[in-house]
């Protein structure tokens, strides 16, 4: 039998780390919501998990998503985990071409060189020497790369990387051990007794001046001892993302969704976080308001160790752009709002004092201008002379008494609250029995669509506009202006209505590009999901904004959300316009409407808010 | 009783021997903003709630300023944290953080223990 003491420390490894990540598994699956266990269940024996299985292969082996971002940080991923996986199961068909039998002792393939003393005996030896060392060739240069990553992350295209804690040092510690570590154990093996490949067989060589027959073991057992620590460490530190990724791609296959409640896909979803820091250079809040520790990364981390402090979890912006730039997939934003989210009293109603017109005439649209509207008067002056020019009835909702859609307040985890005013809303939609709920605001329009069962379609006011034109009922002169389009968070990354605006923009005028467009566009810093940083830090991130935005020299700055509207106008570096302002302005008179009450100014692009 | 229309307010005394002052600088240490505000009330103006209620957030501010919490817990609880108070203060409160934080504070429920 193939059996030396220093195997032991790598076996008791390796079961504690199977044993902890077995019991992590059985948890989370346990935790997972009803219609989650639902779709696991169903989508269980289908193509689906083929198609997972592809999946896992691209992303947790290959990592194709970290190349995309860059070769470099990609290969480095690629090498150390796909690498990794290739040593391992070629080690393993080695062994058991040596033992002649699949069912050997189950460490001889990690320490396969301390036992196949004899060199070059079984099946295909040389060929597999050659690979194996072929291969921890390419995991030592990802490991070379990580260190490199380590002193200087501006090489692989990061400018900054995570602040890591002192566990996830020690465990980051002894995966760089590993290899160099089983590199020279093997070259001394070699040096030894001849059965090295290319590389342990040639740094055998040159180590046959040193007393190579005292280092031998020492080396095999640090080589293990190490393996030991990282396998410990694994569970509990940031390297359980690897087990974790893998069954984070087959739920998302199979159909399940986080919804707003904490569930064990949450947990699964925290836990495949693998701090790598992308998400840090997304955040605004760091690039643009050196604000450094509220990151996703950071904030998935203090909810995993259970130290999530209130400050932390509320000083985000909700904007989504981490979201969009996790290499895993993370719901980062939902995760923070699920962590938001408070206790429920049941039975309590909170707006009882609310008494909400119910509609009398018979309208083809309702109108909800929504709370930010009505700080900036113009957008619904224009979305008046809007329906009016298009010969549409329309009832506007919230004129006198209205009230906030909801939203607001589930972005600060009051749930409870927010159910009690999507309700109040909804009865005044349904009284309507209009065909389509037009809004003015991403953010009402975000929660008509996600929070709200409505039976009639919900439409941002650019996607209506857009389709008044397409109907021919809406007619617009070309200004001959240049403009560039801002994206609203909520809007663009939030509803992914990106086409509409740019439609209707292209009509009146000259449509520029910016830097960041689409779903790399930045938030207007007036967020109201950020209820600790103050108006300072807000004109830092609105000011690097519109340095952006305005790089082209536009003549105009359209937005399609009032607040963003809000912001940017207090930059005084551009006018700013809402594209309900700018279409109203460029309105073709085919027959005369309605006359409108308009403000002073209200018709000219030059109105000056200086 | 014949009503008159008017009511005879109770008389608001302050006693700053019972009254709790600390919490006001606790709010501050989240809400640096705060002690900026000039109580304009131009955040009640604007105020969505305020169009259906009598709910006053300048009154709500000024009483948990004197240390006077009673019944602001409920009196709070008919905000819609819309945020149209915070663009339109013009000196910068960040109002909206100020009626999170004391909803907090002053509710019975514990807000901060999320169940995982």
């Amino acid at each position: 039998m193939n059996f030396h003491p220093f195997i032991l420390p790598f076996s008791l490894g390796a079961i504690v780390l199977f044993a902890i990540i077995i019991y992590k598994y059985v948890s989370w699956i346990k935790k997972l919501d009803r219609k989650q266990k639902y779709f696991v269940n169903k989508n269980m024996f289908t193509f689906k998990t083929i198609q997972a299985t592809g999946e896992v292969i691209r992303e947790a082996l290959i990592h194709r998503n970290i190349y995309k971002k860059n070769p470099v940080l990609g290969y480095m991923h690629m090498s150390l985990a796909f690498g990794w996986f290739l040593l391992i199961v070629v080690g393993k068909t080695e062994s058991s071409f040596y033992a002649g039998t699949f069912f050997e002792e189950p460490w001889l393939a990690i320490f396969f060189r301390y036992f196949a003393r004899e060199p070059h005996e079984y099946f295909m030896a040389t060929q597999f020497t050659f690979i194996m060392d072929f291969l921890l060739l390419v995991v030592l240069s990802g490991v070379l790369l990580a260190i490199i990553k380590r002193m200087r992350s501006k090489f692989m295209g990061m400018k900054k990387a995570t602040k890591h804690s002192t566990f996830d040092r020690i465990a980051l510690s002894a995966l760089w051990w590993i290899f160099p570590l089983r590199l020279l154990a093997e070259s001394t093996t070699a040096a030894i007794t001849g059965n090295g490949g290319f590389l342990t067989g040639s740094l055998g060589n040159l180590m046959s001046g040193l007393p190579v027959q005292a280092l031998e073991l020492p080396l095999w057992w640090a080589y293990s001892t190490v393996l030991f620590a990282f396998f410990v460490a694994l569970p509990f530190s940031r390297y359980m993302h690897i087990p974790t990724e893998v069954i984070l791609i087959f739920l998302r296959k199979w159909g399940a969704t986080a919804g707003e409640q904490y569930s064990g896909l949450s947990d699964i979803q925290i836990n495949a976080c693998s701090r790598c820091g992308i998400c840090i250079d997304a955040c605004q809040l760091n690039f643009a308001a050196d604000i450094n520790n509220v990151q996703s990364v950071y904030f998935i981390r203090d909810t995993r160790y259970h130290n999530l402090t209130d400050d932390i979890a509320n000083n985000c912006l909700l904007c989504g752009r981490c979201t969009e730039a996790c290499p895993v997939g993370i719901e980062t934003t939902l995760i923070r709002q699920q962590m938001r989210n408070k206790a429920e009293i049941p039975g309590k109603h909170y707006y009882d004092y609310a008494d909400v017109p119910d509609c009398n005439s018979k309208p083809e649209v309702v109108y909800f201008a929504g709370c930010m509207s009505h700080l900036t008067p113009s957008i619904i002056i224009s979305m008046k002379k809007i329906f009016d020019a298009a010969g549409v009835k329309y009832w506007f909702m919230d004129e006198e008494k209205g009230l906030c859609c909801g939203r607001p307040m589930r972005q600060q985890g009051f749930v409870q609250q927010s159910k009690d005013l999507i309700s109040k809303n909804m009865r005044m939609i349904h009284s309507s029995g209009a065909k389509v709920l037009v809004t003015s605001c991403p953010i009402c329009y975000k929660s008509f669509r996600d929070e709200y069962v409505l039976e009639i379609p919900v439409l941002h006011h650019t996607e209506y506009i857009e389709k008044l034109i397409d109907s021919g009922k809406l007619e617009l002169k070309n200004s001959g202006k240049s403009i560039v389009y801002h994206d609203p968070c909520e809007l663009g990354r939030g509803c992914n209505v990106y086409d509409a605006p740019r439609a209707v923009l292209k009509e009146i005028g000259e449509l520029r590009t910016s830097e960041l467009e689409k779903e790399n566009s930045l938030c207007c810093g007036g967020s109201l999901s950020n209820s600790v940083i103050d108006l300072a830090t807000q004109t830092k991130i609105r000011d690097h904004g519109l340095e952006v935005l305005t790089a082209s020299k536009p003549d105009i700055l359209a937005t399609a959300c009032p607040l963003c509207k809000k912001s940017l106008v207090h930059g005084n570096k551009v006018i700013v316009k809402d594209i309900a302002e700018i279409v109203a302005v460029n309105i073709v008179n085919k027959k005369q409407p309605k006359k409108v009450q308009t403000a002073k100014n209200m018709n000219e692009f030059e109105v000056s808010y200086k | 009783m014949k009503n008159w229309g008017f009511k005879i307010s109770k008389p608001r005394v302050l006693d700053f021997d019972t009254a709790n002052l600390d919490a006001y600088n606790r709010l501050i240490e989240k809400v640096p903003s705060a002690h900026r505000c000039l109580m304009c009330g131009a955040c009640t103006a604007t105020c969505t709630a305020n169009l259906h209620t009598t709910f006053n957030f300048r009154n709500c501010h000024l009483m948990f300023r004197r240390g006077q919490f009673e019944g602001l817990a409920e009196e709070l609880d008919k905000c819609m944290l819309c945020g149209k108070c915070k663009l339109v203060c013009p000196r910068g409160v960040n109002t909206r953080a100020i009626i999170y934080n004391l909803r907090i504070v002053l509710s019975d429920l514990n807000y901060k223990k999320i169940e995982l």
